[in-house]
């Protein structure tokens, strides 16, 4: 995991950035897209242009010049906060633009005699073929046409073991920036030179193309919306107070206005959609959109595949049986000896189970191993005269010209449990003689089951997708403790049930990596491609990872889950706290002229305008105070929605209340102790 | 909107001819049959002659009589101007209306129930709290010569309960009241 | 207080609540198409207008075509009402030789009666004629509480609908409304009041000569028929100037109980109805009870307020005496609390007692009960969409913390109905304290205030937020027979309810087109007490943050000068 996007430049570097790019986004039109921060600036325009005309009729400025000045700070803590989110990506995308090198490139200009010209990387166009040999960089995303080589993809992965990619199948995909390590491959450019793999990758890092989530639109419309609200609220002021004989200072209003829209949201959303992307990219998910993310928190139903998700990869063997009549270790020892010279783990385990109940051997050196083929379906050793197979059950009964009906019934028996039980049952034979049978299981994962659980408290269907056989898949299915299971699937399989579960209004995550998962990918609505997958799944999905590791949808879901949260309470954070600020500006604003008014002061804030003062520097520290809430994000729970809400509320509903009233009377002690109102 | 012009003009005609004549003139013949007194106003007859409805207020003036509930309708009860005095609770207006009304309602004060010094909402309120009709039982038995008790027991007779218990308030109608005093005690007419 | 006041309240409000199923389920079965117990009666006469209302009423019609349908309709019924009203003169069903209305004043008149406000610069007893009651007033109070429930139908359809297009048929919905469920209600009602003494008939002024020999002119005329409209439709128009207080609109506490359960058991029963069609049962009755425990407190809340000795009372030496300033002896101070609760929480408008006479608390209740959108439960029709707002609103908001897309009733919100919902939720403050700023400086709105200080202020802003929020009564000193008032009353009342039509039928046809989702365990659920209370919350703090300084200016102000006054009442 120590991917160049983990890497971390030094804090205090990160927050100088962070500051001098708060000051750079000052310019209005930086600001277009956030028209709550837009307007707060737009009001401290005019607060500054109040003061200086204070100033030059040379009546007391003190008071205007303190609101003006703590309104820019209210939108530049709000630049703050989105900077110092986008500072973690850019700090990553230098670490990869490092990998982006100009490279020459072996351009294959004759297939027939394989004549290459060196050209430089950025001069290729998507078709042409290069030659990549040991030692050289890959200079473009690309499919391998022939040869077999091991690639180090440390530049995107971070993981400096090398993989091998061969032409054909599912691992023809190279990556442009990653080097041959050792052999040679011809590749076939599929991505021109700043639409690559590592372009992509580096632009959305640094979220130069980030585009506002539909969610993200729907609150902003919510927050454009309140803001008028206040809009008409605050100026109608201006003619109700007029009637009363309350003449209002025009900055006062302005403050009020502030304190009133939604500022600390608005300063706050854009900066925890980056935080939220940055997240996935901490753990080596990388998403082609903050809309994909935003998606991934609504997933009704998980796809996940039993191989390599659910269970290891890799069946083992956890008993053997023997054949009635026999010694109790002689299967055993027939099963080991049988699988000696078999270096596949089911193989090993074998083995291993032998050793550990006692039953140790090794080959000789005569030995003459029998390897599996495709055709005879069996695997063993042969010593001299004596040999040992083993292998599927109908394969090696075939190979003794045996039928079912010829076994002992007690091994026939265990077949049949062996099978049910979920687990591949292997004959096994000495000589010609049927001498027992190996119970292969499925290993499910340790926790598997535990996590299938708050998934399922989250609101999730988990379907295993497995190309076993029903009665195997539902051993597994119930042992993992997923919520259904598709057995003997196919990739058309895999796109139908999509298809079902979207038809019933539910969305879908899934993740694979072959080429024929692709278009089940992208009919899902969160597709996590893997990074040692096929150039095609790659492109359908709209999540890559980086790790190559299935069980991750769940953090993926977790972290979609965790931004909406975190705006939710923000949001309601924000809402709630107009309820303290109106009890310390109303009173402020109205008591002059209705003395009656000041019962509402139930703060009993020292003066007017220092109670005014007051409410517009909580309005603009309280930004600064949640910037850690709003990159670390509000804390998921899988604790079901009815009790998440509960609890949210508690603390941002009522908290939103409560802690205005407390932070503003503790301003107004230190602004009224020091004077400055 | 053009092509929905058709069915908005028909379908308005018909309903207004079905809601609007239909309908109440429809009611207007059943209630007519049915409950005649009550669809005409509760009127009130002494001796072939109407003198109120049971459901509005009279002014009553003289102290022979019940009377009623101060009325900003008109001049006092007037059908034509119902409505109440909308003055507001901090309206000096209404502070000096109902110090004088205290003062001419004379005894003590304290004492006094709250409808004897407002005006009611319509400014026909019939009725008013047998409080306020108790308070009243010294003066008419004064003025008629009578037993205060019996003018009691007339009023006890007059007074509504709550409806089920519950609903409204207990009252007193004063017109209902007044013809039966005129009725038992002809001592009351005026000497005119 | 007494203990039979506060069980009066209690009672009244159980009944409200109780009386919404029947009505709603009858309702859903009417918007549904299906057969009602009275379709031999009322059958060959729907299937007569719906064929002269010709092809326009049998097609399935997208929002846009819905909407237009709804605007059509109103137009016409406003073009019908303004002529009746400004030639009344030449009509007949006039024994007063009343004659026509000044312009401004038809126009304000007719608007008020379109829109469901019913809002009166006139007082009707001399104004109106009987043939303008029925023929003019009384068609509108059908039809405009017709049109608020048809949308009942439009939206529980795109809430029902899965990637749906069509949200019904506007012609069809309201002539069904009209004859299947308000006539019917309208009839039972009409005779149960003529019973109870409310006067039916077509005379309007019987002179008398009273026991003291003075000259009475009573006035009379077919108040059993349109009281009883007036009430179910939650319309409010008083037939007398003096409204629901008037005894022979509301003679008995009987008449008033029922008159009280009129007004809101629809606008209860449209929640009902929604959520049968939506298939949203469980989510209907939330919504019932968030409404009725806000309307609850709201009439406790006025109870209290109005049980307190005013400074008058006591600077006049009573003891303690509850306020009975514009108050009837048959209803006191419990009746008139829960009523102006309900009279506000409805959009009704009909009031027993004068709010203008209110404590101050006791009138600033009610009318933030209008500023809060009137939707508690709000008009029949309009109440329903407005609490699906401010529910699309709060789930939005607080949904999101449970890390899902908000979605309500199985339909995501997104951009587009957030930004429908908050036009909608923008034209109330915009209409109201627009207005209201406006005319707070200006003397020719200022003429027709009758009290001045917070009190006048209260007025103003009690009128533009009645007419805004298409309620209808008033703080009834004002005088707005005035071309200044009646214009922008006008005005006011048509943004308050086209302005909100128009964006919940645009959100209407958003909804419809989205797939109809799933409830898993992480939606959101919106049917549990969690949920009442943040509907709860929502509403008060949206109403609240909009309102609060206004209400200051007026109510709480005032409020705060009378403690002051009542803790020295002898200065």
């Amino acid at each position: 995991m120590a991917s160049a996007l983990s890497a971390q430049s030094p804090v205090r570097g990160m927050i100088q950035r962070a500051a001098t790019d708060a000051l750079v986004k000052l310019d209005p039109r930086k600001l277009a897209g956030n028209p709550v921060i837009l307007t707060t600036e737009v009001v401290a325009v005019l607060a500054s242009f109040s003061t200086v005309a204070e100033i030059a009729s040379h009546r007391p400025a003190a008071f205007a010049g303190q609101i003006a000045g703590w309104l820019w700070a209210t939108v530049l803590f709000a630049n703050f906060a989105e900077s110092i989110a986008e500072g973690r990506g850019k700090a990553a995308a230098d670490a990869l633009r490092a990998a982006r090198v100009d490279t020459k490139a072996k351009l294959i200009v004759d297939q027939a005699t394989g004549t290459t010209v060196p050209t430089s990387a950025h001069k290729l166009a998507v078709g042409d073929i290069v030659l990549v040999e040991a030692g050289d960089m890959i200079p473009a995303d690309g499919e391998i046409i022939e040869g077999v080589a091991s690639v180090n993809e440390a530049a995107i992965t971070g993981e400096s073991a090398p993989v091998i990619r061969e032409s054909g199948g599912d691992r023809s995909a190279v990556t442009g920036g990653t080097t041959v390590v050792s052999d040679w491959i011809k590749v076939q450019v599929t991505a021109a030179q700043g639409d690559s793999f590592l372009d992509r990758m580096i632009a959305m890092v640094e979220g130069a193309d980030r585009r506002k989530t539909p969610n993200e639109i729907a609150l902003a419309v919510l927050l454009a919306g309140l803001t008028l609200i206040f809009l008409i609220a605050v100026a109608s002021l201006v003619g109700l107070g007029r009637y009363s004989g309350v003449v209002i200072d025009p900055v006062i209003l302005g403050a009020l206005f502030v304190c009133l829209i939604p500022t600390t949201i608005g300063g706050l959303l854009s900066a925890i959609g980056i935080a939220g992307m940055d997240r996935l990219l901490k753990f080596n998910v990388l998403a082609t959109s903050g809309r994909a993310v935003e998606a991934a928190g609504d997933v009704d139903t998980l796809l996940l595949d039993k191989t390599g998700t659910i269970t290891f990869g890799n069946r083992m063997a956890t008993e053997v049986i023997s054949a009635p009549g026999l010694a109790p270790d002689a299967a055993l020892r027939a099963a080991m000896m049988a699988s000696l010279a078999d270096e596949t783990p089911e193989g090993r385990s074998i083995v291993e189970l032998a050793n550990s109940q006692g039953v140790a051997g090794e080959a000789p050196p005569d030995a003459i191993s029998i390897p599996f083929s495709a055709t005879t379906r069996l695997s063993g050793l042969e010593i001299g005269n004596m040999t040992w197979r083993k292998g599927a059950v109908d394969a090696l009964l075939g190979h003794l010209g045996m039928t079912r009906a010829d076994m002992a019934p007690e091994l026939s028996q265990a077949v049949d449990r062996v099978a049910r039980s979920g687990g591949t049952p292997l004959a096994v034979a000495e000589g010609t003689r049927l001498v027992g049978v190996i119970h292969l299981k499925d290993v499910v994962k340790p926790n598997v089951k535990a996590r299938f659980a708050d998934l399922r408290r989250m609101g999730l269907r988990t379907v295993m997708i497995t190309g076993d056989n029903p009665l195997t898949a539902a051993a597994i299915a119930s042992e993992a403790g997923v919520d259904d299971f598709l057995a003997e699937a196919t990739p058309e399989d895999k796109l139908r049930l999509i298809r079902d579960e979207q038809a019933r209004g539910r969305l879908v995550a899934m993740c694979g990596d072959g080429a024929n998962d692709a278009p089940a990918l992208a009919q899902a609505d969160v597709g996590v491609a893997m990074q040692t997958g096929a150039q095609a799944a790659r492109e359908a999905g709209n999540m890559v990872d980086l790790d190559s590791d299935p069980t991750k949808v769940i953090e993926i879901v977790e972290v979609g889950k965790q931004m909406l949260i975190t705006r939710g309470a923000l949001t309601t954070f924000s809402i709630a706290n107009d309820v303290a600020k109106y009890f310390a500006i109303i009173p402020a604003l109205f008591v002059v002229s209705l003395p009656a008014l000041g019962a509402l002061n139930v703060m009993q804030l020292a003066s007017p305008q220092s109670a005014i003062l007051s409410a517009v520097i909580f309005n603009a520290l309280v930004i600064v105070a949640l910037i850690p809430l709003a990159l670390r994000g509000v804390k998921y729970r899988a604790i079901g929605a009815g009790a998440l809400l509960g609890r949210n509320l508690a603390i941002y509903g009522l908290g939103g209340v409560v802690a205005p009233f407390i932070g503003i009377k503790l301003i107004d002690l230190i602004v009224h102790n020091l004077g400055l109102a | 909107m053009l092509n929905q012009l058709r069915p908005a003009v028909m379908s308005l005609l018909a309903l207004t001819l079905l809601l609007g004549l239909a309908y109440p003139l429809a009611m207007t013949g059943l209630a007519q049959a049915v409950v005649p007194n009550a669809a005409n106003g509760s009127l009130v007859r002494v001796g072939g002659r109407v003198v109120g409805s049971r459901l509005i207020g009279q002014m009553f003036t003289r102290p022979d009589y019940l009377q009623g509930r101060p009325s900003a309708a008109g001049d006092g009860y007037d059908p034509t101007q119902s409505g109440g005095s909308n003055l507001g609770p901090l309206d000096p207006k209404l502070a000096d209306r109902i110090a004088k009304s205290a003062a001419a309602l004379g005894g003590d004060r304290r004492t006094l129930p709250a409808d004897a010094v407002t005006t009611s909402a319509s400014g026909l309120d019939p009725d008013i709290s047998p409080e306020f009709a108790r308070r009243q039982v010294a003066r008419i038995a004064a003025a008629r010569h009578m037993d205060a008790a019996a003018v009691q027991a007339l009023i006890d007779q007059h007074t509504e309960g709550r409806f089920a218990g519950l609903i409204g308030e207990p009252r007193v109608n004063v017109l209902a009241v007044n013809l039966a005093l005129d009725q038992r005690f002809r001592t009351g007419k005026p000497q005119s | 207080m007494t203990w039979q006041g506060w069980a009066e309240i209690a009672l009244t409000l159980v009944l409200t609540v109780a009386i919404a199923w029947p009505l709603g389920i009858h309702l859903a079965r009417v918007l549904e198409g299906r057969a009602t117990p009275l379709d031999p009666l009322l059958r060959p006469v729907e299937r007569a207008i719906l064929a002269l209302a010709g092809p326009q009423a049998a097609t399935s019609q997208t929002w846009l075509g819905y909407t237009a349908a709804l605007l059509a309709f109103n137009v016409a019924g406003f073009v019908l009402l303004y002529a009746v009203l400004m030639l009344q003169g030449m009509l007949p069903l006039n024994p007063l030789k009343l004659a026509g209305l000044s312009p401004d004043l038809a126009f304000n008149t007719a608007i008020s009666f379109v829109t469901n406000t019913n809002w009166q610069a006139y007082s009707g007893e001399t104004t109106m004629s009987n043939l303008s009651q029925m023929v003019g007033l009384t068609v509108q109070n059908f039809l405009s509480g017709a049109t608020g429930i048809a949308i009942v139908g439009a939206l529980a359809r795109a809430f029902a609908a899965h990637r749906g297009e069509g949200l019904g048929n506007f012609w069809r919905d309201v002539v069904r409304v009209s004859l299947h469920v308000l006539l019917p209600l309208s009839v039972v009602m009409a005779v149960v009041l003529a019973v109870q003494g409310v006067p039916q008939t077509l005379a309007q002024h019987i002179d008398i000569t009273t026991l003291e020999g003075a000259h009475q002119t009573l006035v009379v005329g077919p108040v059993a028929s349109q009281e009883a409209i007036k009430q179910i439709g939650t319309n409010g128009g008083g037939f007398f100037n003096a409204n629901s207080a008037h005894p022979f609109e509301n003679p008995s506490p009987l008449t008033n109980l029922i008159a009280m359960i009129a007004m809101n058991g629809l606008a209860f029963g449209c929640v009902v109805a929604f959520g049968r069609i939506a298939g949203a049962r469980k989510e209907a009755r939330a919504l019932v009870a968030a409404m009725a425990l806000l309307l609850a407190v709201a009439a406790g809340a006025i109870y209290l307020a109005e049980t307190q000795a005013t400074p008058a009372l006591l600077q006049a030496g009573l003891a303690s005496a509850p306020n009975m300033e514009g108050k009837e002896v048959r209803f006191g101070a419990a009746a008139s609390a829960v009523f102006a609760a309900m009279t506000t929480g409805a959009s009704c408008g009909a009031v027993n007692a004068m709010h203008e006479s209110f404590t101050p608390l006791g009138g600033g209740v009610a009318l933030f009960l209008i500023q809060l959108g009137e939707i508690l439960p709000g008009g029949v029709g309009s109440g329903l969409y407005g609490v699906v707002v401010m529910a699309l609103l709060s789930v939005f908001v607080a949904g999101l913390m449970v890390g899902r897309t908000p979605e309500y009733l199985g339909k995501k919100v997104e951009a587009r109905e957030i930004k429908f919902a908050m036009l909608a939720v923008l034209i109330l403050p915009l209409a109201i304290l627009g207005l209201t700023a406006v005319a707070a400086v200006l003397p020719v709105a200022l003429k027709g205030l009758s009290a001045s200080g917070p009190h006048g202020f209260t007025e103003l802003l009690y009128a533009y937020s009645s007419g805004g929020g298409n309620n209808g009564s008033a703080f009834a000193g004002i005088n707005a027979n005035s071309p200044w008032w009646n214009d922008t009353m006008a005005l006011d009342m048509l943004l308050g309810r086209f302005g909100y039509i128009v964006p919940v039928m645009a959100m209407a046809g958003a909804i419809v087109a989205k797939p109809k989702l799933a409830p898993s365990a992480g939606t959101l659920p919106s049917d549990n007490g969690l949920f009442i209370g943040l509907l709860i919350g929502v509403i008060l703090i949206l109403g609240g943050l909009q309102f609060f300084p206004a209400l200051a200016l007026g109510p709480l102000v005032e409020h705060f000068q009378m403690l002051a006054r009542t803790a020295a009442p002898l200065r």
